[in-house]
């Protein structure tokens, strides 16, 4: 959608098709585990855009189809309603899949979940009801804004973390530590450190989750948060290079310079590796990106990552990527506010702000302008990031 | 209910009867307004919904809260006193007749 969008602003005469495999008009999926879950966001507020857009903006939208082939020796996609479509630039904009949990231990059973797409929020709402009780299986922020929609609606909820604290991959101690107590201030429970051996049914209905060691966790739903694995099997089909992700260079590039890929599906050089994002942020930047490349403006990606949670009364916002941070610095505003800023070598790399919109635009700002800060500026008595960033 | 008109980057206009309580960076999106994105969704995380409101409406519309206020130093296009997150304005009576500039992007 970001790409189309761009390209269309960039050349007026373009011919654009998107193919979607929903049937659904494309819609804002980070609501989908908030407000849409909730009941909060209807789903007529969370379109992308509205149906007229596409027809006002001559992109012609394929909706419930998916592209079964990419022919690249003779620039064409054949989709599984029939017929094919010729190109000049393809965008794999494919997205990622949650994981799901195995099969052979429950996890096609009714009543267990994952959270992904609309189909998936639609069902798991049915599923919230006061006093029923959920096991949530991954404490990712995921699994961790899953738990907190179910709460606020009454039902009894368990987060079950294999690693020894929940948010481990992504961020500080600090900052699942904080997690962690807004999630028991509000009755969840939270353990950590346990492995999950199967769920357990009664007639293919979900009853319960078995830990290792026997004991077992009764549910009346289960949620599935592990994580997710890139769409990348068309690509790979197609011969295109594919590392953690479909590989592009910094403007989206694929191995085949007439097709690009972007968002959750693409692995993209950062520093001395490639890295692959999990947000919206990343879905529409590199999506403009890659729409500047094909109208020839060709300019390297380099945004400053950023990210949000809403949990309970809490709105946590990432700004920046915590990667080999070695260093961590909590700071404590006024009321609620509080902010976990990470430092590698002595530098500043991202902040966790919990209820400091401030911090975290400020921080923002200051990662966009390439500015510094030093772990020794930033424990001085009395420091503010924004009195900092506008000194 | 109001009538918002919103100038877009490309010279043209779009005017749109928006219904009292709407905020207006989903009236914009509503409206195939270009340049109004709304990436968050409204939750103040984004800043992609930027917009400069008309000379002489400023106190009718008023003046961003400190969060908002945070915000808008990360746009695309530099603020400026005449800058607003729409998602941050709701449509009333009082403000039938707003006109905003979209910024060039």
């Amino acid at each position: 959608m970001a790409a189309a969008a761009k390209l269309r602003t960039l050349d007026p005469a373009a011919q654009i098709t998107i193919v979607s495999a929903e049937l659904a008009h494309p819609y804002q999926r980070p609501v989908l585990s908030k407000a849409y879950l909730s009941g909060k966001a209807a789903l007529e507020t969370i379109a992308l855009r509205p149906a007229s857009w596409f027809s006002e903006n001559g992109i012609d939208l394929l909706r419930g189809a998916t592209v079964t082939v990419i022919d690249r020796a003779s620039k064409f996609i054949a989709l599984s309603t029939g017929g094919t479509v010729p190109y000049d630039a393809l965008v794999l904009a494919t997205g990622a899949s949650a994981r799901p949990f195995p099969e052979d231990k429950g996890g096609a059973l009714a009543g267990v979940h994952t959270m992904r797409d609309l189909g998936d929020a639609d069902r798991l709402k049915r599923e919230l009801a006061d006093g029923r009780r959920l096991v949530v299986i991954g404490g990712g922020y995921i699994g961790l804004e899953a738990a907190s929609e179910a709460r606020k609606k009454g039902v009894d909820v368990t987060v079950l973390e294999a690693a020894e604290r929940i948010v481990q991959r992504v961020a500080a101690s600090e900052t699942s530590d904080h997690l962690r107590s807004l999630h028991q201030s509000h009755g969840v429970a939270i353990r950590e450190g346990v492995q999950v051996s199967r769920i357990t049914d009664e007639g293919g209905r979900v009853n319960g989750v078995e830990l290792a060691g026997g004991e077992n966790v009764p549910a009346d739903f289960v949620v599935v948060g592990i994580g997710i694995s890139p769409n990348t099997a068309l690509a790979q089909e197609a011969g295109l290079i594919i590392d953690n992700g479909v590989a592009v260079d910094t403007f989206m590039r694929t191995s085949d310079p007439s097709i690009y890929a972007v968002g959750d599906c693409a692995s993209f050089p950062h520093e001395y590796r490639r890295i692959r994002l999990e947000s919206v942020q990343n879905a529409n930047d590199q999506g403009a990106a890659a729409a500047a490349s094909i109208a020839g403006n060709d300019t390297p990606y380099r945004a400053t990552p950023w990210f949000w949670s809403d949990q309970f009364e809490m709105k946590l916002q990432i700004a920046g990527l915590n990667t080999g941070y070695d260093d961590v610095l909590a700071l404590t505003g006024s009321g609620a506010a509080r902010a976990h800023l990470y430092f590698r070598s002595g530098v500043f790399l991202a902040a966790d702000c919990f209820n400091d919109p401030v911090t975290f635009a400020m921080s923002r700002k200051l990662l966009d302008s390439g500015g510094k800060l030093t772990r020794e500026q930033a424990e001085l008595a009395g420091f503010s990031m924004k009195a900092f960033v506008t000194r | 209910m109001a009538t918002i008109t919103w100038k877009l980057a490309n010279g043209s206009t779009i005017s749109a009867e928006v219904a009292d309580g709407t905020n207006l960076m989903n009236a914009a999106v509503a409206n195939n307004v270009t340049g109004v994105v709304g990436e968050c969704g409204g939750c103040l995380s984004c800043a992609t919904c930027h917009v400069f409101v008309e000379a002489g409406w400023s106190v009718r519309v008023g003046k961003p809260d400190d969060v908002e206020d945070a915000m808008l130093e990360i746009t695309e296009t530099p603020r400026t006193e005449l800058s607003r997150l729409s998602c941050q304005i709701i449509a009333s009576a009082a403000l039938d007749g707003l006109v905003l500039t979209v910024p060039q992007g």
